[in-house]
């Protein structure tokens, strides 16, 4: 290998972390090279370590962690004895990192383009107004809309892609070598993601930066890097170029990454027109305070049915889930059980109209009460609704983790915390079980977790539908959920529904221009598939640009 | 000006020494790696914080050793005291009982082994008083005004060796006493207060709307009156209202304390239940049916104990120094009930023999040392606690 192309090199490094008094391992002894201009993508689950050898690039632990043994070199500068010093001259200028949650990382308190010339001006790359200008410069390289004002204002007036794309255009003021991007896009809808990507892809090519691309979706970065390699709880798995990766994985663990996207059902037929549903969300039309959300919203879910409520955040589709459990009272319009309207505030509800509608969340860290034991979080909806006390409610609630396939003897007496976030978000499903309703809702609830993990939950979810004849409601911004499990679709733009139908129909064209947007927008495993969609598509026909043009058409 | 100058000059001095202390680090090879990369690393203000340490022990040593001032000298011993005492209290809980509790005691950091120690002694002397204490808190004798420390020469008694008061009380009787009347007084009024604020702050975050507006803004009338004064009014009032009924004007002054503290504690409690409510587990209690006292005792509280703990701490000292005040102007704990406020008032006048006699100054001293030290201990333990339930770390 040429030498002089080597930018990065990491030897044998081992991280700790400090947990309950004690150093234990987080990377165990990983190598890890990068040339110039090349681009790498980290990928493994949550926990795999991944963050903390991006850092560990930068010569950085967090804290309570630290950087045991191994060397980490920069263009031939050792990181982890240099000096504060050195190293002050190197974040910024030659090092820098774009975080995920761009909204997060702004200072709410300075204009973006002040936060943008602040690394130049620092190291003395450039002036302030020559900052500047590169700055707005590059905003346009980054097809970011008015890019010539979109600087001059504060981090809460810019969407959450144009934050990110603005977060990549300032790691990228002082022409660093290497950009350490940390899951950029994960927070982001489906068809904003699109664009940063193309964004990222663009700019990292035109000034021959080297990247280390860290996510956890595979599909994003089959886009991104020329090479990937792949960590299991602090190993390196495997490492290759990205072609051979996706074609010929080698080893087991993965094949298994690889295989999660398989996983789909028969779609059941639909349920005929005679037969009542169990809900029916009946012309609603609703408002936060004056602001509509909502407007003249209709769909129905039959039993052991599933439909999934497709849109972008902002959508109303959380916001229709309010509606139905009772929390928002809708303007006009109504939701029938089982044919029967129900009061419109979740308060003047009885009992059992309560039990039959339940609700599993999205974040399952804030939906069980850090407090109690899964004893308890299981058992109170038991002994509440049915009535069961003593022995019985224990027996029950044994059998609903059983249900879940979590041992009842290991997990009983557990707290929340003690849980791995697929336990936690099967707790969440055991307690909305444990009511024994015919309807459950189901907001977002895989968006959380890993792959691997989100599958396990679909699995479980369809087999409980299986045998309990369950109906759901499946909100979700993603469409391979949508694919593996639902079986009607009703896609919302604003707070109307553009479409609805069946699963085989709503993917297989021709669609609504929105639903086809959407549908083209989520990432392939093909390495070749962004290229392809931009030649389609058009460079300015992709993300929010499509969808302002839709908007004004 | 003069002084100015001299501060100004120190200041430089020792800003110049900081600078040479790093530098003749860096110039030095020190045999272990780790000491070199310290001096390499070390920033400007590190240096000089080591020479300024060094100034500060030299001037201690100067007032022990060579001034030899007496309350200084006091100072330091009871320092070094209770410095010693609390790290041995914190080695003995690294090595005694459950593993739980050792693993506490590992993360602990001194001042709040300090704190806990101390707080276990003033529980222990409030608690057994009567047995501790070597004669009642009103017993009378013939000797006025002896003076601490037991020596006859220095005006001291033996039988009483903090000495005894203007009406020949036992002050060390009276001191452990104080600790029952005020500490007590000042739990129960906390424990009331807490009662108080805290229902009605999640009462408000959980029903918002009228009830919240309503209760948040008596609430704000009543901050919005200082405190000291408007207890010294409505204690007026009621001691009015209660005539020649001593022990009235005690429960009239904890109620009144009480609900004044509860303001603080209202907000507090109303602060965090919102932070608590907007949960998705609290949506999921009220999508269920359940009723308000189950959401507020079982939903909400057990989320809110780390803070509401921390300002229990807080707020008892707070109360603790009211009722210390308000007994120092004579409306408080009524005597002959020992109280630390009333006795730092009632000795109040021996402060002026400070110069020439150390020894009569200190009666006063003792009491309000006593107050002091709880604050001082008490913040030491809820500083610590906070720092645990925030999750910092250092």
């Amino acid at each position: 290998m040429n030498n002089d192309q080597l930018l990065v090199k990491i030897e044998k490094i081992v991280i700790q972390g400090v947990s309950d008094e004690q150093w234990l391992p987080i990377i165990n002894s990983v190598d890890l090279h990068l040339n110039r201009g090349e681009v790498l993508g980290l990928i493994g689950e949550s926990g795999a370590g991944k963050s903390t050898l991006g850092l560990a690039a930068m010569g950085f632990a967090r804290d309570g962690c630290r950087i045991s043994s191994g060397t980490v070199k920069f263009d031939g500068i050792d990181l982890i004895s240099a000096d504060a010093q050195t190293k002050r001259s190197l974040l910024g200028s030659r090092i820098a990192y774009v975080a995920q949650s761009a909204a997060a990382s702004f200072n709410p308190a300075h204009k973006i383009i002040n936060q943008h010339t602040e690394a130049p001006i620092q190291h003395g790359v450039s002036g302030r107004s020559e900052s500047e200008k590169d700055a707005i410069e590059l905003y346009h390289r980054l097809r970011l809309p008015t890019p010539d004002e979109i600087g001059f204002r504060y981090p809460h007036q810019v969407s959450g892609g144009q934050l990110q794309r603005a977060m990549t255009a300032m790691a990228m003021s002082c022409r660093p070598d290497l950009i350490i991007f940390d899951e950029p896009t994960t927070a982001l809808d489906v068809t904003t993601q699109i664009e940063v990507l193309a964004a990222i892809r663009d700019i990292v090519k035109q000034f021959n930066t080297a990247a280390i691309y860290i996510t956890h979706d595979l599909a994003v970065v089959a886009q991104m890097a020329d090479r990937i390699k792949v960590l299991l709880k602090g190993d390196e798995v495997e490492e290759s170029d990205t072609d051979s990766m996706l074609k010929n994985p080698q080893k087991d663990y993965t094949k298994s990454l690889w295989a999660v996207r398989s996983f789909t059902r028969e779609e059941k037929p639909l349920a005929s027109k005679e037969e009542m549903p169990v809900v029916r969300v009946r012309n609603v039309t609703a408002a936060y305070a004056k602001i509509p959300v909502l407007h003249n919203v209709s769909f129905d879910i039959h039993a052991s049915r599933t439909v999934a409520v497709v849109g972008e955040s902002g959508s109303g589709k959380s916001t229709v889930a309010r509606c139905i459990t009772g929390l928002l009272k809708p303007s006009e319009g109504a939701i029938e059980f089982d044919g029967v309207p129900l009061p419109a505030d979740y308060r003047q509800r009885t009992v059992e109209q309560l039990k039959q509608a339940q609700m599993i969340y999205q974040m399952a860290d804030t939906a069980l009460n850090p407090r109690k034991r899964i004893r308890e979080i299981i058992g109170r909806p038991v002994e509440f609704y049915l009535g069961l006390r003593g022995r019985k409610k224990e027996e029950r609630v044994r059998e609903l983790l059983d249900q879940i396939e979590l041992d009842p003897d290991k997990f009983i007496d557990r707290l929340p915390s003690e849980l791995s976030g697929g336990q936690k978000q099967r707790i969440g499903i055991a307690r909305a079980l444990a009511a024994d309703p015919k309807f459950i809702i189901c907001d977002e609830v895989t968006s959380a977790l890993d792959q691997l993990v989100a599958e396990g939950i679909l699995k479980l979810l369809a087999r409980l539908q299986d045998s309990l004849g369950l109906a759901y409601m499946f909100i979700t911004h993603d469409l391979a959920t949508v694919r593996a499990i639902s079986d009607e679709v009703v896609v919302m733009k604003d707070g109307r529904v553009v479409e609805a139908g069946g699963k085989t129909e709503m993917f297989t064209p021709p669609h609504h221009e929105y639903t086809s947007l959407l549908l083209s927008s989520v990432p392939e495993m093909d390495p070749n598939w962004l290229t392809e969609l931009l030649e389609q598509r058009g460079v300015d026909n992709i993300g929010d640009a499509a969808i302002d043009r839709m908007n004004q058409a | 000006m003069d002084i100015f100058l001299w501060y100004l000059f120190w200041a430089v001095a020792i800003g110049i020494f900081g600078w040479v202390f790093r530098f003749t680090g860096r110039k030095v090879q020190w045999p272990s790696d780790r000491l070199n990369v310290y001096f390499r690393d070390m920033p400007l203000m590190v240096g000089i914080g080591f020479v300024f340490g060094l100034v500060i022990l030299y001037v201690v040593f100067h007032y022990y050793f060579i001034d030899k001032s007496t309350f200084f000298r006091w100072a330091v011993q009871g320092f070094l005291i209770f410095a010693i005492a609390s790290w041995l209290f914190l080695t003995l809980g690294k090595h005694v009982g459950t593993q739980a509790t050792r693993k506490v005691f590992r993360q602990m950091p001194l001042t709040a082994s300090f704190g806990i120690l101390i707080i276990i002694i003033y529980a222990i002397l409030s608690v057994f008083a009567g047995v501790i204490a070597p004669y009642g808190q009103e017993e009378i004798f013939e000797k006025i005004n002896v003076l601490p420390g037991g020596d006859p020469a220095l005006g001291g008694d033996p039988r009483f060796p903090l000495g005894t008061d203007q009406l020949g009380r036992d002050l060390l009787s009276r001191l452990i006493y104080g600790g029952q009347n005020t500490v007590g007084i000042a739990f129960i009024t906390t424990i009331l207060a807490f009662l108080i604020g805290a229902t009605f702050g999640f009462l408000a975050a959980t029903l918002s709307g009228w009830f919240d507006q309503a209760v948040s803004r008596v609430v704000d009338a009543l901050m919005a009156i200082p405190q000291l004064i408007f207890a010294l009014l409505l204690l007026t009032i009621a001691t009015a209202w209660a005539g020649s009924n001593k022990e009235l004007i005690t429960v009239y002054m904890v109620v009144i304390i009480a609900v004044l503290d509860s303001t603080r504690v209202f907000r507090l409690a109303r602060a965090v239940g919102f932070n608590i409510v907007v949960m998705d587990y609290i949506e999921a209690a009220k999508l269920r049916g359940e009723n308000l006292s189950y959401l507020i005792f079982r939903e909400i509280l057990p989320n809110a104990y780390a803070p509401l703990l921390a300002e229990f701490g807080l707020r008892f000292c707070f109360v603790f120094l009211t009722i210390a005040a308000l007994s120092f102007l004579g409306i408080g704990i009524q005597p002959p009930l020992a109280d630390w406020g009333t006795m730092v008032r009632d000795l109040a006048q021996f402060i002026n023999f400070a110069q020439f006699s150390p020894h009569t100054a200190a009666l006063p001293l003792m009491a309000a040392g006593a107050i002091a030290l709880l604050t001082v201990a008490v913040n030491f333990v809820v500083d610590w606690m906070l720092h645990k339930s925030s999750g910092l770390k250092d």
